[in-house]
């Protein structure tokens, strides 16, 4: 049998590797995506103070801090039953929009778009930001770098931090905006939005007028039929900050719709020895392993997830590029891992309207931002939206308020059984019959950056990367050749 | 093998060291086991220090200074008084009983109650039993079975 | 030579990413770097990799910059790696120079957290008991995990480190600063400190301060602190006593307490200690009980002084009863 690695799996956040085991006739027997860390969150998180975990949760990933300093949040006034500030909670929906568009174009331009946009196969030293920006121009490069920017910068001005925010403590948040504040949030919202609408037409250009990626992305080895999770807000439209979670099967059956503190009715999470992370899948249709179709337990939270289980955008722009999504993906739900590219930029471009919206309600100069809490601390669960699937926070406390128990699952973390059914899948389509190379196996890796897959988070438990390594063994399972990418 | 604690006494010079000595010079017998240290003011007995102590093998840490009200800069001792407290819970998240950290006042002419703190406290950690930071500190890197 | 370009490495061990990201948050002046640097290893944002590095002759990298702590065997052997290879290495970011946050796992151990995240976790449906193993046997050949520690270390305990550039993550003006600065081959003395200021956060913290006393401390949720005032004042637990400033007091200006992100002061050898004595010192009791009674509302004063630098501190962990058992 032959092996191939793929150690570490690059331009995502976090550590993993893919260890492909090929049979006699080169075809991919099975596949595994293995995740080495872990670093104990839930276990550390006991004896602090609960008030303090927002702002020590936010290490479970530098990428997406925003998400789980907000589910913290969430869980923390949970904990304390206290009612947030209206203008609070605008604020905070605020922020995570402005957030979203930092990431969601962090995730397409710097780790998506250099498959695309440089190829698939290109040389490995441009197969990153900087050869995207070669190919698309210093001009397309700069304009990406400074809408990154202005997200970031906002963020800092809202939370104090880009990386890592401060802002949110059960209650509410640390301060409010000042009416400059509110002039930059407007300025720049409206440049963000031009910059999603500009982003989605690159990937019209670059992807969708090319019938070799429209053929990839319609491809059998980049489908995969199992359920969807995401936030719906009381329509039923998509929403990061808060809602129900809204859960259907692979037919888009709705199979389960619950509210934060149901959570443990809904997902449980199974344990592998070959992996530090767990896989979650839907309790009520139990563990029966990593099995495709309508009955299938498991379920993907990512963008294009979000739509599935969505009726539609709560923003008019995104809700047209929903609608021509689907057109042209043929109808809901849709199954295709690329497409989650595409789902991922109608969010960016509802990230960007919402933000302006926010934006511009009187409301958010308000400085009555936090509610100082007056019931005793006892017990919490928080939701939001993370850009990599549906985050949970939950936290038990004593009277005082120390934390006696932490439980999380993170966005990644949901998505960890479909992404390693994803690379299998890939790896049996694209290696088929063929001798691996680097290009193939990077197309490999493709099934599994098209989730934005961020371990340092799902690793809450552990961080890392993701390099990728072949090692090729034969039947008799001696090693003979290593491709290393 | 009996357990000889090793304490580290942190004396003040102006009462405490001097009612230290007196103990010595009235030849009161007392135990061996404290090997002391002589700063100027308790309020110099910096809790690094006593981590340091902890680390570089102590069993016990002994803190004596003036009493309070006789400290030669006038709050030293009160410093101490609020700063110990605070370093033993400390010690207790990090694993090291507090009873291993001992603070008293001693002013100099109390060299029996000198004798009688260093006798009650190395018997104390003689019941404690060794800290042993090296054992007992887990199997920090244990490199990949 | 002097016009050759640098060879920048960038490598995350027992990361969470930020640190990958803050160097992206020179922005537009990552393209200055790219004018002067060539990127030869950098696993977050590009295809390199191990085997790259391993095919490198020793010392091939300039300047290689490792966030992150060292957590498991796979990052202690990865950094050993990168040491060879690198003729300059910088410890990037709070989980390099001190721990950082995943060092508070030094307050329990590897069987602890296992037991939590595997057996207790109120989600988790494992009805045999599974828990991942560092070789596992498949049908199609063996799987393998690193070993995970019982204690997270600093990079500079395992490895040699010529400089430390701290916070979590760091400023990217300070970012920009250093690399500058090491491009220009105007290096500083090894084991420097770089990108963060002498003085302690509270010499540069523009809130006021009188009078440092109180009698009870406040859980800042709990209040709505003056803006304009010391958080020690209003009897707000803060760090600043005891943290080198450099991040701009950035948690400060955003009306929340520092909590030491950017490590301790040159010559502190335990920030946890020093800044115990600095709040010990704003207590206003006079007798044992009154001061007993003000400590009691501070929560976990352990997990506030050493929030980012436990395994850096001079005990590095909590210790274990001899039976194993933890003394309580
Ligand atoms: S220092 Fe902070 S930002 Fe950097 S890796 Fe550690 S937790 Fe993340
Ligand atoms: S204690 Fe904190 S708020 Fe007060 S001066 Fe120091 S850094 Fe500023
Ligand atoms: S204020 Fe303190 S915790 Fe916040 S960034 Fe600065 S050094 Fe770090
Ligand atoms: S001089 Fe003895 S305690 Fe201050």
């Amino acid at each position: 049998m032959k092996r191939v690695s793929i150690d570490p799996i690059t331009r995502l956040e976090g550590h993993g590797k893919i260890e492909i085991f090929l049979n006699e006739s080169g075809d991919v027997e099975n596949a595994y995506l293995q995740i080495p860390e872990l670093r104990g969150f839930e276990q550390f998180c006991v004896g602090r103070p609960v008030e303090e975990v927002p702002r020590i949760v936010t290490r479970l990933c530098g990428v997406c801090p925003a998400a789980h300093h907000l589910a913290a949040a969430k869980a923390v006034d949970a904990v304390y039953k206290v009612e947030i500030p209206s203008a609070a909670k605008k604020l905070r929906e605020l922020y995570y929009n402005v957030y979203y568009v930092y990431d969601h174009t962090l995730h397409f331009y710097y780790l998506g778009a250099p498959d695309f946009v440089v190829g698939p196969d290109a040389d490995p030293a441009k197969r990153n930001v900087l050869g995207v920006i070669e190919k698309v121009g210093l001009e397309i490069g700069k304009k990406v770098i400074e809408h990154r920017r202005y997200a970031q910068d906002l963020q800092i001005m809202m939370a104090g931090r880009s990386t890592h925010p401060v802002w949110c403590i059960a209650g509410g948040v640390s301060k409010g905006l000042t009416k400059e504040n509110v002039v930059e949030l407007q300025e720049k919202g409206k440049k963000c939005l031009e910059f999603a609408l500009f982003t989605l037409q690159v990937f019209d250009d670059l992807v969708l007028k090319n019938k070799g990626y429209v053929d990839l992305i319609l491809s059998d080895a980049y489908r995969l039929e199992v359920g969807d999770m995401g936030l719906v807000d009381a329509q039923n439209r998509v929403n990061f900050y808060d809602g129900k979670v809204r859960v259907k099967d692979a037919a888009g059956r709705e199979v389960a719709k619950y509210s934060a503190h149901e959570y443990l009715a809904n997902v449980a999470e199974h344990v592998e020895p070959t992996s530090y992370l767990k896989y979650p899948f839907l309790k009520a249709r139990g563990w029966k392993g990593m099995v495709e179709g309508k009955e299938s337990s498991i379920y993907r939270a990512i963008p294009l997830s979000r739509l599935n289980v969505a009726d539609g955008m709560a923003t008019p722009r995104a809700q047209e590029h929903y609608q021509r999504m689907y057109k042209t993906l043929g109808g809901k739900p849709a199954h295709q891992t690329l497409a989650i590219h595409w789902a991922r930029l109608v969010e960016l471009l509802y990230a960007a309207e919402r933000w302006l919206e926010l934006a511009a309600d009187p409301e958010i100069l308000s400085q009555d931002v936090h509610t100082i809490p007056t019931e005793t601390p006892a017990e919490g669960v928080g939701i939001v939206e993370a850009p990599r699937g549906t985050l949970t926070h939950h936290y038990v406390t004593d009277a005082n308020g120390i934390v006696t128990k932490a439980n999380l699952i993170v966005g990644t973390t949901n998505n960890y059984a479909p992404i390693s059914m994803s690379v299998k899948k890939a790896a049996q389509g694209v290696l088929k019959g063929k001798e691996p190379n680097d290009g193939l196996l990077n197309m490999v890796e493709m099934a599994f950056r098209a989730y934005d897959p961020c371990f340092s988070c799902a690793t809450h438990s552990l961080p890392g990367k993701m390099p990728l390594e072949v090692k090729i063994f034969g039947p008799d399972r001696q090693l003979r050749q290593v491709f290393k990418r | 093998m009996s357990f000889e604690p090793r304490i580290v006494g942190i004396l003040c010079n102006w009462c405490s060291y001097t009612g230290a000595d007196l103990a010595g010079t009235s030849r009161m017998k007392y135990a061996p086991n404290v090997r002391v240290v002589r700063v100027m003011c308790s309020g110099r007995m910096d809790p690094t220090l006593v981590l340091k102590a902890f680390q570089e093998g102590a069993d016990g840490v002994l803190l004596a200074g003036c009493h309070i009200g006789d400290c030669h800069y006038i709050s030293g001792n009160l410093k101490t008084l609020r700063r110990i407290p605070l370093l033993k819970r400390v010690l207790v998240e990090l694993g090291i009983e507090p009873e291993r950290l001992r603070l008293e006042w001693v002013s100099a002419s109390e060299g029996a109650r000198y004798q009688g703190v260093v006798n009650e406290f190395v018997e104390q950690i003689r019941s404690l039993g060794p800290l042993d930071l090296e054992a007992r500190r887990l199997p920090a890197t244990a490199s990949a079975s | 030579m002097a016009n050759a370009k640098l060879k920048v490495g960038m490598y995350w061990a027992a990361s969470c990413g930020g640190c990958d990201v803050a160097l992206l948050d020179i922005h537009e002046k990552i393209l200055d770097v790219v004018a002067v640097a060539d990127l030869v290893f950098w696993p977050c944002a590009m295809d390199f990799k191990v085997h790259h590095v391993e095919a490198m002759p020793d010392k091939h990298i300039d300047v290689c910059f490792i966030s992150g702590a060292v957590r498991n065997s796979e990052n202690e052997h990865m950094v050993k790696l990168l040491r060879r290879k690198s003729k300059v290495l910088c410890a990037f970011g709070s989980c390099a120079h001190i721990g950082g946050i995943p060092g508070l796992a030094n307050f329990w151990d590897r069987q602890s957290i296992f037991q939590t995240v595997y057996h207790a976790s109120p989600s988790t449906e494992n009805p045999k008991g599974t828990v991942p193993v560092e070789r596992f046997k498949v049908a199609e050949g063996e799987l393998t995990l690193p070993h995970l520690y019982d204690t997270v270390k600093t990079l500079g305990q395992t490895i040699d480190v010529d400089y430390f550039l701290p916070g979590c993550p760091p400023n990217p003006d300070q970012i920009a600063a250093v690399i500058g600065v090491i491009a220009a081959g105007k290096a500083p003395a090894k084991g420097s400190v770089v990108g963060a200021s002498e003085r302690a956060m509270c010499e540069e913290c523009p809130r006021k301060k009188t009078e440092l006393k109180f009698k009870s401390f406040k859980r800042r949720h709990l209040t709505h602190p003056d803006p304009e005032v010391c958080f020690m004042e209003q009897g707000i637990v803060c760090v600043g006593a005891a943290t080198r400033s450099g991040c701009g007091w950035r948690c400060i200006g955003s009306n929340m307490p520092c909590r030491g992100c950017y490590g301790p002061l040159p010559s502190v050898h335990d920030q946890g200690a020093k800044m115990l004595s600095a709040i010990a010192a704003c207590i206003d009791a006079d007798t044992p009980d009154d001061v007993e009674r003000i400590l009691d509302t501070m929560p976990d004063p352990a997990g506030t002084f050493y929030r980012f630098g436990l395994p850096a501190s001079m005990l590095r962990r909590r210790q274990r009863g001899q039976d194993g058992r933890e003394a309580r």
